[in-house]
């Protein structure tokens, strides 16, 4: 064996022992799960029959599935841009520090690298209706007429939006942090040298190159809202993704089926339509973003 | 020299050898309930207890969180990973005798005239499927009214008189109630948390007072959506929307809130004695449900102990004097004393006529109903949703419970209707 071959060999070798890992707990369940999406699978059933599409007739015939998808999309239609321009500002805003840039930086991923479920609890005792809850407590104090924020069958819904949003936030600033790193400063000087001003900069330099990072982040976000569920699941009460199934994701309602009732052919089969929702979606996304790219 | 070590070695491995074989004739039985700290103390006891006087039984305690207890027992008791006897909540029983994975009782322990001897009725009915029966409690449950005494006093009230009638309910949650100069309300009068203890109320409590049957006979058919019913229902809900005495989630839950003393009067179970005497400063007391038009009514419920199915021969012995302890009237007067709950066996109860709290419990019991859950947590969704949807979005009380009723019906319809396999 030459010496090329035995590093060739050597390299698959390492690359076998991840993909043997990524076979065998991310793909095989997921061909399971397909399978399993077209039978009558519950934990506490001793037999298993094929029932053909059943089941997803049954998910959309329920009402709180096609609920839980409106509001899945108005989780990552509301959540991504939010999340994605406000961290674009405050990166370039951060960029601009002189001093004490990692001390902001580091306050705007505390968030992101504290465990959600405590970030949620938090923030559900924060939402709480008076006298317990201190958002409250500032806008009494100022006047204004206390919110029932997680106790509305509207305001639940936007307010586990903004969490997450607060979430995310550290997350996409550090990336555009980063992305903003990559943009060669002689480009910058040159444009400077021509008499550009700072928001022809923004747009026709920063902006344009940060489109990569961008894309990544639109499409990670996206996924993020589109699955998002622990934020879900602490915030409301008793976990049900309520009131009225207000805020319940299609994450929850797959959670559900599985852990609640025990329905594991129907909770198969509303994973793959979420499945084949994120996978649409990611790919529209990447087409959308691709021709714009080839400047 | 040598010899005599090889003789000690000889006869240590001949020790060893009869210990092993002497074990192997042993049994060992695994028992599964969701972790709550005094009850597994007490069972760690119990199992000393029965296991001194049954030698060669071995019981070995697995518990779980709560949270996930239930999914814990559906995952592993199919796959034949699980306990040889369990503790369920009876309302899960329907779901798991249809299943397939309990085994009826051996009439000669637990023959059903046996079992109407020896609980309230509501216990019986409960754990028979089609003439046999399917598990044993040690202790029972049911409401009662849980007041604070001091914010009754802070009120000008008596704190020895709670209220006995819904009338005088009503009356006293209105003069407890506070709230802030917007009109939000900051001390409940009476917590109104149909997630929590409240949907039993409606269900069981306040149909029956208003003259409605919750359901028919068998279980399997709702009829609260009558017009009692939906006279009963909106007594609910207008203490809600119109008295605004307290409302779902008041201050995140009725117990935070009546824990924190932001809440003077709530609908709770004698599980909480426990919990409710641990408070620090907190003067509570308990009363009999109030009546409505002289009729008296409570919910009680139970966990309760199963074997599970494929257990046979000298494991299912085993399993059948555990269960046959358990529900001994020794380890039932244990329970009361260190967990709280009430003796399953009614004459058990009557030395604790004189304790104020245990008292008012034990008298709910001789008028209480147990609810023929197919699906607890779903039935219980129901009604709580139907609270909310005239409490958030103003619908019509009586469009609310219509629906909920249709709802149940189908839920119930469909639990039935999935063939038993």
């Amino acid at each position: 064996m030459t010496f090329a071959a035995r590093r060739a060999a050597i390299a698959y070798a390492f690359l076998g022992i991840p993909l043997v890992f990524f076979v065998g707990v991310r793909f095989a369940p997921m061909l399971y799960m397909i399978a399993m999406s077209f039978t009558d699978w519950g934990l506490l059933r001793k037999t298993v029959h094929v029932v053909g599409l059943a089941n997803f007739a049954s998910i959309f015939a329920d009402p709180v599935f096609l609920k839980s998808l409106v509001n899945t999309a108005k989780y990552a239609v509301l959540g991504t841009p939010t999340v994605i321009v406000l961290s674009l500002c405050i990166a370039l805003i951060l960029d601009r520090v002189p001093r004490g840039k990692g001390v902001y930086r580091l306050l705007y991923v505390l968030p992101y690298i504290t465990p959600v479920v405590a970030v949620a609890w938090v923030w559900r005792w924060m939402f709480q209706s008076p006298p317990l809850g201190i958002i409250n407590a500032v806008f009494v104090s100022v006047g204004l007429r206390a919110h029932e924020f997680l106790n509305s069958a509207t305001q639940a819904l936007p307010s586990i939006l903004a969490v997450n949003v607060w979430i995310e936030l550290g997350y996409c600033t550090i990336v555009f942090l980063a992305g903003m790193q990559t943009i060669p400063s002689s480009i910058m000087e040159a444009a400077r040298m021509d008499g550009a001003s700072g928001w022809q900069l923004l747009r026709r330099i920063t902006l344009p190159l940060l489109l990569p990072v961008t894309l990544l982040l639109v499409v990670v976000e996206g996924i993020q809202f589109l699955r998002i569920f622990t934020q879900v699941y602490n915030l409301s009460y008793q976990a049900l993704g309520g009131p009225l199934d207000s805020t319940k994701s299609a994450t929850l309602y797959i959670y559900q089926k599985a852990f609640t009732n025990f329905d594991m052919g129907v909770a198969a089969s509303a994973s793959l339509v979420l499945f084949a929702i994120i996978l649409a979606v990611t790919l529209v996304q990447l087409k959308l973003f691709d021709r714009r790219l080839n400047y | 020299m040598k010899r005599t070590r090889i003789g000690v070695i000889l006869s240590l491995a001949l020790f060893l050898g009869a210990a092993i074989a002497g074990q192997a004739a042993d049994v060992t039985i695994t028992y599964w309930q969701y972790f709550y700290q005094s009850k597994v103390d007490l069972m760690s006891d119990l199992i000393q207890q029965f296991e001194a006087r049954n030698p060669g039984i071995h019981v070995e305690q697995v518990t779980f969180p709560y949270e996930s207890y239930q999914q814990k027992v559906a995952a592993a008791v199919p796959a034949g990973e699980g306990p040889d006897v369990i503790n369920l909540y009876y309302g899960w029983l329907p779901l798991w005798v249809k299943s397939g994975y309990l085994q009826a009782l051996p009439q000669s322990a637990f023959s059903t005239a046996r079992l109407a001897k020896t609980f309230y009725p509501f216990v019986a009915q409960s754990v028979s499927f089609g003439g046999k029966n399917y598990s044993v409690p040690t202790a029972v449950r049911t409401l009662a009214l849980i007041y604070n005494k001091r914010l009754f006093r802070e009120a000008g009230l008596d704190p020895n008189v709670p209220p006995r009638t819904l009338e005088e309910l009503l009356a006293d949650a209105k003069k407890l109630s506070k709230y802030d100069a917007q009109g939000n309300l900051v001390q409940s009068g009476l917590l109104m948390q149909p997630s929590g203890q409240g949907h039993v109320w409606i269900r069981e409590v306040l149909f029956r007072q208003f003259g409605a049957t919750p359901y028919s006979a068998d279980g399997r058919t709702v009829t609260y959506d009558s017009p009692a019913g939906i006279h009963a229902f909106q007594w609910y809900t207008d203490r809600i929307t119109k008295d605004k005495v307290g409302y779902p989630n008041f201050s995140t839950d009725d117990v935070t809130a009546f824990t924190a003393q932001k809440a003077a009067m709530n609908i709770d179970g004698s599980f909480r004695i426990a919990t409710l005497n641990a408070v620090k400063n907190l003067e509570w007391g308990a009363a009999e449900l109030p009546t409505y038009k002289g009729i008296k009514s409570n919910f009680a419920s139970f966990w309760t102990n199963a074997i599970v199915s494929g257990i046979s021969g000298a494991k299912l012995d085993a399993a059948v004097k555990f269960l046959a302890f358990l529900t001994s009237p020794e380890v039932q007067d244990q329970w009361l004393r260190k967990v709280g709950e009430l003796p399953a066996t009614p004459s058990l109860s009557e030395r604790y006529q004189n304790d104020p709290v245990i008292r008012v419990f034990l008298k709910g019991l001789a008028y209480a109903h147990a609810t023929s859950y197919v699906d607890e947590a779903g039935q219980r969704a129901i009604l709580d949703d139907a609270v909310d949807e005239v409490n958030l979005k103003r619908t019509d009380p009586a469009a609310a419970l219509d629906a909920a009723a249709a709802k149940e019906q189908k839920l119930i319809n469909d639990f039935w209707k999935q063939g038993n396999e």
